[in-house]
């Protein structure tokens, strides 16, 4: 056989390698890829012309719905824009809810997103592991907002559901105990040395490339892009201008930068849950039911666990907004897979797609 | 008469190993992930035999989680068909069974019981890993007892 001869492998659109469906061509040399080709649109449930069909205390049901992972931040994201069109001030107690929430959704899909690394990599132990902390997460925000998946915690000019004393005490408890078992976890696959040369120096994007593809959150983080907008932008829902928290920049950009920013980012979580619990303002979390908005236009951003998210909303006056535009981070960060695919083994193609960590449903929306 | 007990045989064995096979036609991730959380250690399913397999040749049951969308309609269709008799359907999450929250969306043609039938219908947003479980039970229930799935 023709040894230059190149061979198109499809992956998908189910497979049992993604969770959900994409499909991914892969033109391949012999062992190595030499092109991708990504087809998206399988999961496109068309939420943009569904919001511009409902009014906006629908929307933020709809919103909600757009990643089961990130159900947190799209809601934020949409509210804190319409905020801005309207002019509210929210209520310092509601931004410090709104804060712990999102961290707490950060710290799960970081969990998750660091488990299934470890199961593609075959170190089934360390998966039950750690899917059995994202469990104990998971429990914690059911106690606080009443869902495990789907918070609906957020509603125009604050949230929806308050904290009570006696509440925040239990959190607090079961942070505390939390805390040494996932950073003990953390300290497991940092040290552990098959890990690590499994993932070192595979699946690199350089500095140069991760700005060409403007790619964001831990991806960019990853190769020393220094962005983060928890610190960079003002973010008029959220209290990160009160807390303390470092950015986690790593400069290698492989496989194994990724995972150690997710890693390293748990800890900055943990720090900044730890300070919301110890001096959570006293005050409404509401300013007024039921908010008219006026007309105008609003954009927002929001530092979800994939990376930067920017909604832009254009109002007209009605109950229903004109125009809902999503940029969801998977969306730019899948594209970074055209370069960093290029010329790596077939074997390390599912660890090197999901060191991206892609979410399909909010990039196809 | 030999075949019968056979049959009898297998209809009593496939009570306690099911394997399962995960399509997602549109679904926001929400049931997807807790489907996943099922098969980790908490829930933690395969103490009933239940297992996820990676190919709709060796299944027994179908988890369908989402809308159908235009698009992974014919992929829905392909694992379904592929599937040796006798199957069940298991329709995950609100979004499967009605079209949820994206019923009114052009690229949404319908719930999963337009294209595929459906013996067991699961409702939460997210559905809850538990309820899961309890489904998957009731549709090893209904592969060993219905008489027309046996019929081929």
């Amino acid at each position: 056989m023709d040894k230059n001869k190149r061979f198109v492998l499809p992956i998908g659109p189910i497979h049992i390698a993604l969770e959900e469906p994409i499909q991914l061509r892969l033109e391949t040399e012999g062992n190595i890829v030499k092109n991708v080709q990504l087809k998206i649109g399988y999961v496109h449930r068309a939420i943009e012309f569904l919001l511009a069909n409902k009014d906006f205390y629908q929307g933020i049901i709809v919103v909600e719905r757009v990643c089961g992972i990130c159900s947190h931040s799209h809601p934020t994201c949409f509210v804190q824009a319409l905020e801005q069109i309207a002019e509210i001030e929210v209520p310092l107690r509601a931004r410090y809810l709104r804060t712990l929430i999102g961290e707490l959704e950060r710290i799960h899909s970081h969990l998750l997103n660091t488990a299934i690394t470890c199961e593609i990599l075959g170190f089934k132990t360390l998966f039950v592991r750690f899917m059995n902390a994202r469990e104990n997460i998971k429990d914690l925000m059911e106690g606080i907002s009443g869902h495990r998946g789907n918070y609906a915690f957020n509603t125009i000019g604050g949230v929806r559901k308050d904290l009570f004393e006696d509440e925040i005490h239990e959190v607090k408890k079961s942070i505390d105990s939390l805390e040494p078992e996932i950073f003990q976890l953390i300290e497991t696959v940092l040290s552990n040395s098959i890990l690590i040369s499994r993932t070192k120096g595979i699946g690199v994007l350089t500095y140069q490339d991760a700005i060409d593809l403007s790619v964001v959150g831990p991806v960019a983080r990853a190769s020393g892009v220094d962005l983060d907008l928890r610190k960079d932008v003002a973010m008029p829902g959220a209290a990160y201008e009160f807390l303390e928290f470092e950015k986690v920049v790593e400069k290698d950009g492989d496989v194994l930068s990724r995972v150690k920013v997710r890693l390293l980012e748990m800890v900055e979580s943990f720090k900044i849950i730890k300070q919301i619990l110890k001096d959570l303002p006293k005050g409404t979390i509401l300013t007024k039911k039921f908010v008219p908005i006026p007309k105008g236009i609003g954009i927002s951003r929001w530092e979800a666990p994939r990376g930067g998210l920017i909604y832009y909303c254009i109002t007209d006056g009605t109950d229903i907004p004109y125009r809902v535009k999503i940029r969801a981070p998977s969306f730019v960060n899948i594209y970074a897979l055209n370069r960093i695919l290029i010329n790596q083994d077939v074997a390390d193609v599912t660890l090197i797609s999901g060191s991206i960590d892609p979410c399909f449903s909010c990039m196809q929306r | 008469m030999f075949l019968d007990a056979i049959k009898q045989f297998l209809r009593y064995s496939q009570k306690k190993s099911l394997w399962v096979f995960h399509v997602n036609t549109g679904s926001c991730n929400g049931c997807d992930i807790e489907i996943l959380a099922l098969f980790s250690s908490k829930y933690d399913a395969e103490r009933f035999g239940i297992k996820l397999v990676g190919s709709p040749k060796h299944a027994d049951i179908l988890l369908v989680t989402g809308p159908v969308t235009t698009k992974s309609r014919d992929p829905l269709l392909r694992a379904y068909d592929m599937m040796p008799k006798p199957k069940a359907v298991v329709s995950v999450g609100v979004c499967s069974l009605s079209g949820g929250v994206f019923a009114k969306s052009y690229n949404v043609l319908g719930p999963v019981d337009n294209f595929i039938p459906v013996h067991v219908y699961i409702g939460g947003c997210s559905a809850h890993p538990n309820m899961i479980l309890e489904g998957l039970l009731r549709a090893a229930q209904i592969l060993c007892e219905e008489e027309e799935l046996w019929s081929f």
